[in-house]
């Protein structure tokens, strides 16, 4: 019989991406066998998060500040925004560090079949950031898939009263490709040969 | 103890615009001359009714005899599973794994290609969740979505269930002309459900009532741009399997095809990016009607593949059952060749019971056409006796109660 404790750890960590029960129970085991190099640490890091980090109420970057630390980064170009599906998108966009504008993460995409509708994304915040005279360009970077598409067309019509240029990454990617998956240089070159709507 | 039944050289087909390069022109594959495209080691693990199954072979054609309900089927359909999609025959992925064992169930194949072979192995995980798609390495290493199968291998397939297909509804032939353009297109697959999707979720909106006119013209746009897409590649195979099929290869008719749908004869007469606008105004104009009826007026999705026997000029669902057959194997064997002229690669072929309606004189021709291809063919009967003609270009399996075993020669 194992430990309550411990089941319900790893029933918690078997709902992860990317981990089954098995690998679940695997990782318990392995946490609690490194009480001092891993779990705790761990512990605490997790408390930290959870305590400090908060969606940015400007862009839905993650943040222990908000605004957070790329919306009040005087360095960086205040005319350009780049529209992202999450933010793990988003990093990966500063991972190749080819972006030097702002971020907009809109917290998914346009799905009927899964009830996600605009008013479950950051799009009407989209809007009333477009609106300000200061920004010039809105970069549309959603993933190739078929959710992301339609997200990218719908925006672009919610956007065209608008006084802002709007562009589309060109992907180079068939028709399911996801930025996170893209390796930096493609990133690049997708924001640099970005098309016009 | 059978012979090959000589063919002289100028009955050959599709010798003409298609031709096979110089070198290979006129080959004579000697019984036992492996094939260039063939599975070579097949290993199942709780496949269906299939426990365990281990078979090497080198042969160009290889059969698979038992009494009904033994595995054939099941052996065709594990081998479905090397390229994209959810296999021949159709399956949902809960009813693949064996009834009474673990929900884990793999295929693993031995994949010899013109450049090389591969190491191709699918299945379910032990530790995948109930809804995921099954896992598909190439080499030991995985690769994302099944599409990669294609790459390297294509497979096609003649079912039981096909020998309907001019009578039934036009679903299945839609399918059957998809697969013929994945052949040359892998990314076809990927557009014809992005394009599905779309229409779901359309249809999803019309159906809820939500009139958010932004939310259905972005629907549409994918659509419309996906939709296109798809009629464009059905039409280039369409017209490349007309320049396949100026003759048939008697015994097997040549047969007339046609992609008829409205978006194909859009494009027949406009460029695509105005058949894209005309495709998706249609959309548009048709939104109450598409709420009331579900699903839409317009669109590739309603496309239907006409198939004519050209010798008789009578179309496909009038003629007889034997001759309807002998159209299916026409086409399938015509893009194969395509195939291999085009591509350098020839698909390896799957026929499931495929010499019932063929007469003796058509099997033996079947069989003869097989022989020369470059690629490896599985075929399946209940009868061993009926592949006798076969000779040694086969090698001949046993299969009952989900075991399998080599017949002797
Ligand atoms: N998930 C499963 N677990 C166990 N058995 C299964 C499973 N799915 C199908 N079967 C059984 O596998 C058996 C073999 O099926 P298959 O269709 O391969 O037979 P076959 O040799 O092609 O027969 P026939 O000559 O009638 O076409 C059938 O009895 C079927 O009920
Ligand atoms: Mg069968
Ligand atoms: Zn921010």
């Amino acid at each position: 019989m194992r430990d309550g404790h411990i089941e319900r750890l790893i029933q918690l960590l078997a709902r992860l991406p990317g981990l089954g029960p098995r690998s679940a129970r695997r990782a318990a085991l392995h946490l609690v066998k490194r009480r001092d190099t891993l779990l705790e640490p761990l512990a605490r890091a997790l408390n930290a998060v959870a305590d400090a980090v908060r969606p940015c109420s400007t862009c839905g970057n993650l943040d222990a500040v908000d605004p957070c630390g790329v919306c009040v980064d005087g360095r960086r170009d205040p005319s350009r925004i780049c529209v992202v599906e999450e933010v793990a998108d988003l990093w990966a966009l500063e991972r190749a560090g080819v972006f030097r504008g702002r971020y907009q993460v809109l917290g998914g995409t346009l799905s009927a079949l899964d009830g996600i509708g605009p008013e479950d994304l950051n799009i009407a915040s989209l809007i009333a950031r477009a609106r300000k005279p200061e920004v010039r360009e809105i970069i549309l970077a959603l993933n190739a898939t078929v959710d992301g598409q339609t997200t990218t067309h719908y925006i672009h019509d919610c956007l065209a009263a608008c006084d802002v240029d709007v562009s589309q990454l060109a992907h180079g990617v068939p028709v399911g490709g996801e930025l996170d998956y893209l390796d930096d240089g493609t990133i690049g070159a997708a924001l640099k040969s970005r098309r016009r709507m | 103890m059978a012979v090959r039944i000589a063919v002289a050289a100028s009955d050959r087909p599709f010798q003409g615009p298609v031709s096979r390069d110089s070198g290979s022109e006129g080959t004579e594959w000697l019984a036992g001359e492996s094939p260039a495209v063939a599975v070579t080691r097949l290993n199942l693990t709780n496949y269906r009714n299939i426990r365990h199954l281990r078979l090497e072979t080198e042969a160009k054609v290889v059969v698979l005899s038992g009494p009904n309900g033994a595995g054939k089927t099941n052996v065709l359909e594990a081998l479905s599973f090397l390229s994209p999609g959810r296999g021949l025959r159709r399956a949902r992925l809960a009813d693949v794994p064996r009834r009474g064992g673990t929900g884990v169930w793999a295929v693993a194949a031995r994949v010899r290609y013109p450049r090389g072979v591969i190491e191709i192995g699918t299945g379910v995980a032990p530790d995948q969740r109930v809804g995921e798609r099954r896992l598909v390495r190439i080499d030991g290493q995985v690769a994302r979505g099944t599409a990669a199968l294609g790459r390297a291998l294509t497979v096609n397939w003649l079912t039981p269930p096909m020998d309907r297909l001019f009578i039934d509804g036009p679903s299945p032939r839609r399918r059957f002309l998809d697969r013929l353009v994945y052949g040359f297109d892998v990314d076809h697959a990927a557009r014809v459900s992005a394009y599905d999707r779309a229409l779901r979720e359309r249809s999803r909106l019309l159906r809820d009532g939500r009139s958010d006119a932004a939310w259905l013209g972005a629907l549409e746009e994918t659509m419309a741009a996906c939709g296109i897409a798809v009629a464009a590649a059905r039409r280039e195979t369409i017209c490349r399997l007309r320049s396949g099929m100026k003759a048939g290869v008697s015994p097997f008719p040549a047969a007339t095809v046609a992609a008829d749908g409205d978006v194909e004869r859009w494009l027949d007469v406009m460029p695509a990016i105005d058949a894209e606008g005309r495709f998706r105004a249609a959309l548009e104009a048709a939104r109450d009607c598409d709420a009331r009826s579900g699903g839409a007026a317009v669109g590739p999705h309603r496309t239907d593949l006409a198939v004519c026997h050209a010798g008789k000029d009578m179309p496909a669902e009038d003629c007889s059952t034997g001759e309807q057959k002998a159209l299916l194997v026409s086409i399938v064997l015509a893009d194969a060749r395509l195939q291999e002229a085009r591509l350098g690669r020839a698909p390896l072929l799957l026929f499931d019971e495929i010499v019932a309606h063929l007469d003796a004189t058509r099997r033996e021709a079947l069989f003869e056409l097989l022989i020369d291809r470059p690629a490896q063919t599985w075929i399946t009967g209940t009868d061993r006796s009926l592949f006798d003609r076969l000779g040694s270009a086969a090698r001949r399996f046993g299969v009952d109660d989900g075991r399998i075993s080599a017949s002797p020669e």
